[in-house]
């Protein structure tokens, strides 16, 4: 998805409390700014009570950062995470509805599941559903090869994604439920250069 | 007499449960958190409420206002001036609907308000009901938090996060919406808790030593350091400490216009206003310094003009509370996360005492040569005609410097805040992210309310005056003890004052027609005098502020004069304009 310069695909990810509205609260965000959200999941976390999104987005790094620094402005987001696509393990779910007879005549069933990583979930006499999960050039590719036998419905759910090389937001919430914050590391770029910057 | 104080039904709660209705629970959880004066306007949804109210009369003033954006100004005039949160109280639909730009205009601005709307009953919600708006979603990106409150039982709970939200951390406006059953449904009350915590809400981040310390080292061995504050230094009632951090460092400290009176005026380091309309040294310098020091300020784009040529040379270190403020405009060296209470002290210890005579010559230059070409003509004009600026200034002297003044939107807004001369804090109110007309009559009674022991005075265009003009009926009934003064210019001033200089001259509906003030005010029993001649100003300025109660003073100036310097839209700060 790498188009326009300095643009790409990030997975913003942001923990809140299970509240009402605030949905709302976190789409005005990115509407007011007129970013197009690619895709949204969200969804119980596994912490009691904690809902998490799942956001992507096509930008540049600069303004995901400002982004997530407004939604984490919000009263009712405990945190937000951002990654590239290189950080995150993520995944798509896509349900393919076809016409059982057409698909039972003209193709080699087992030849496509097995090539697409698929798996068909209902069999009924009028129609058949697969589903495949993974990255969006997977789910795509069954599209293209069914489309030709008469593809009747074809659904894809939003990205889910768990990042790689974190502990989680499990430990991270021990801290929240105390009453001093602790210290988070906010980045500063110019931090590593020391005397170079802060003296003159 | 008695002697003995008698115990509030809250308290008596905490002991023993007693049954209350939600509307007398709102009422004690607003007289817990200290509250004593209300800007309100009745409806059918809100009666409960207000049928409780009746009740409380002697323990919460309720200043009925005469428009629902007149009680929300009011509520951020009160709230600027006194520190407090302001509290306005509104009906469904189209009550709630009128406190809009007020939410806006506050939320821009961090002026801590909690407003309560009544709604409907809870089992109409959706059903487009008489009167049912959409609140929660109409007032989301203009507030800092809002809740829809459909059961007695959370309304402790809720209001108690409600202050706690709009006062802490970066300030801003709560609204919390009410239907009509909430209001009338009884539940066992058990006391309130005020709140001091949310599970997942920051008010401040954390002081980082690392950051201070190389905040210090920039500023130490800094040859033209440059100070930009505004008004989070008295959000953070931080006007102290501020003022020792600029007298050790020696640094030249320039304002936005909320920033205005954090330290006074004639203080040998203040060197002046920022932006589009500010002074000559503080815009020019932005882009000869060589570290700027931001404090409690967001680097508006009429603070900041064109970005991409603003202060490039410079290593910049930001003093906010807001962690999404710092990089958002400009890009920062040093950020110093922080209440500016807490991270200036440390910051003043770490730093050497220091004079930079030479750079804030600079200043003083050319502090001459604006004195010259600009601020002398205004001030001592050969004409007949009366300036803003000289009215300011005649009015600034009497005063002392010690009045209030809440200004409208336009040019007589920027005049007044050039010109003014502000020995205190909170003693400017104006509309500064939002510019909004209309704000300045209402805000002062909100003004009036919030330091009924300064005189507050009122500088208001002929054009806003006629936005909420019908707050003369407030300051009419309540006997509100206002100095308004409009200064005349037959024109929507700054909308003509663009038209000359960027479309020649084409003064596409910018004229003006007025009424006759003075009998307007006359017909509210307001007294007042409209003034033309210059020889009649001291008088009458005087003699206004001898009145005792509210005067309406209107002075004729000049109708084509321009606010000037100016920084025209989409230019660098350092170009900008005498002429
Ligand atoms: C509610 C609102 N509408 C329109 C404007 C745009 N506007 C900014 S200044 C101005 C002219 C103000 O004229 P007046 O009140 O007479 O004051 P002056 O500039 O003459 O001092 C206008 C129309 C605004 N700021 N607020």
């Amino acid at each position: 998805m790498e188009h326009q310069e300095g643009k790409q695909e990030f997975n913003i990810t942001v923990y809140t409390e299970n509240q009402i509205g605030l949905l709302n609260r976190i789409a005005i965000i990115f509407t007011r700014r007129k970013i197009n959200i690619d895709s949204l999941n969200t969804s119980p976390s596994e912490v009691d009570s904690i809902h998490r999104f799942n956001i992507v987005i096509t930008e540049t790094e600069d303004v995901v950062r400002k982004l997530c620094r407004q939604i984490e402005k919000q009263v009712e987001v405990l945190k937000v995470y951002y990654h590239t696509n290189e950080d995150v393990i993520w995944q798509e779910m896509a349900l393919y509805k076809v016409s059982t007879d057409v698909i039972a005549e003209r193709v080699s069933v087992e030849r496509l599941l097995r090539e697409n990583g698929a798996r068909a979930v209902v069999i009924r006499k009028d129609y058949t559903v697969f589903e495949t999960t993974g990255h969006r050039e997977e789910t795509d590719n069954l599209i293209n090869i069914l489309q030709p036998y008469g593809l009747i419905e074809f659904v894809r759910s939003a990205r889910v994604a768990i990042i790689k090389d974190s502990e989680g937001f499990n430990s991270k919430l021990r801290e929240f439920e105390r009453l001093e914050p602790g210290e988070d590391v906010i980045e500063n770029e110019f931090l590593n250069d020391g005397d170079k910057v802060f003296t003159m | 007499m008695e002697v003995a104080q008698q115990e509030t039904l809250t308290q008596a709660a905490e002991k023993q449960a007693v049954e209350v209705s939600g509307s007398v629970a709102l009422l004690e959880a607003l007289i817990t958190e200290g509250v004593d004066t209300i800007f309100g306007y009745p409806g059918g949804a809100i009666m409960p409420i207000y049928d409780a109210l009746y009740d409380y009369s002697d323990k919460l003033q309720h200043i009925l206002v005469r428009h629902e954006q007149g009680g929300i100004h009011a509520g951020q005039g009160y709230a600027r001036t006194s520190g407090k949160v302001g509290v306005v109280f509104a009906t469904s639909g189209p009550g709630a609907t009128n406190l809009v730009t007020g939410l806006a205009d506050a939320q821009i601005d961090s002026t801590p308000l909690v407003c309560i709307t009544g709604q409907v009953f809870a089992h109409l919600l959706g059903t487009d009901a008489f009167q049912e708006t959409d609140v929660i979603n109409i007032t989301t990106p203009v507030t800092k938090w809002n809740y829809q409150v459909t059961d007695a039982n959370e309304l402790p709970e809720v209001i108690a996060k409600a202050f706690y939200i709009a006062r802490s951390g970066r300030p801003g406006p709560v609204l919390i919406d009410i239907t009509k059953n909430a209001q009338i449904q009884k539940f066992q009350l058990r006391g309130y808790t005020p709140c001091n915590h949310i599970r997942s809400y920051r008010p401040k981040p954390i002081v980082r030593q690392q950051y201070i310390q190389q905040a210090a080292e920039l500023i130490n061995s800094a040859k033209k350091p440059f100070i930009l504050f505004g008004q989070g230094v008295i959000l953070g009632g931080a006007e102290k400490e501020f003022q020792a951090f600029v007298e050790k460092s020696g640094i030249p400290a320039a304002w936005t216009v909320l920033g205005a009176g954090a330290i006074p005026t004639d203080h040998p380091l203040n060197v002046g206003m920022l932006g589009m309309h500010g002074n000559y040294g503080p815009n020019v310098l932005t882009n000869s310094c060589d570290v700027l020091i931001a404090i409690g300020m967001r680097f508006d784009d009429r603070v900041t003009g064109r970005l991409d040529k603003y202060a490039k040379q410079a290593k910049v270190v930001h003093l906010d509370i807001d962690p999404a403020e710092i990089d958002k405009n400009v890009k920062t060296t040093v950020p110093v996360w922080g209440d500016c209470r807490e991270t200036l002290p440390l910051l003043t210890a770490a730093i050497q005492q220091k004079t930079h005579p030479e750079w804030l010559q600079q200043f003083h230059d050319h502090t001459k040569q604006e004195t010259e070409l600009v601020i002398e003509k205004e001030l001592n004009p050969t004409t007949d005609e009366m300036t803003m600026g000289e009215v300011i200034q005649q009015l600034n002297e009497i005063t002392r410097g010690e009045a209030v003044i809440v200004t409208d939107v336009g040019q007589h807004q920027m005049v007044a805040c050039r010109y003014a001369k502000f020995n205190n804090t909170r003693s400017n109110v104006t509309s500064g992210g939002l510019g909004t007309m209309g704000f300045a009559l209402p805000a002062a009674i909100g003004a009036k309310f919030g330091t009924p022991n300064k005189t507050v005075v009122a500088i208001i265009g002929d054009g806003g005056f006629q936005m909420t003009l019908q707050e003369l009926g407030t300051v009419m009934q309540d006997n509100v003890d206002i100095k308004i003064v409009i200064l005349n210019n037959k024109f929507l001033g700054m909308v003509r004052q663009w038209q000359e200089l960027f479309n020649e001259k084409r003064y596409s509906f910018v004229d003006m027609q007025s009424p006759n003030f003075v009998a307007l005010a006359a017909a509210y029993g307001i007294s007042g005098k409209s003034i033309s001649d210059r020889k009649d100003l001291p008088g009458t300025l005087q003699e206004m502020l001898n009145h005792k109660g509210a005067y309406l003073l209107e002075v004729m100036v000049t109708k084509e004069n321009n606010v000037f310097p100016m920084v025209p839209q989409g230019c660098s700060v350092a170009e900008i304009r005498l002429k």
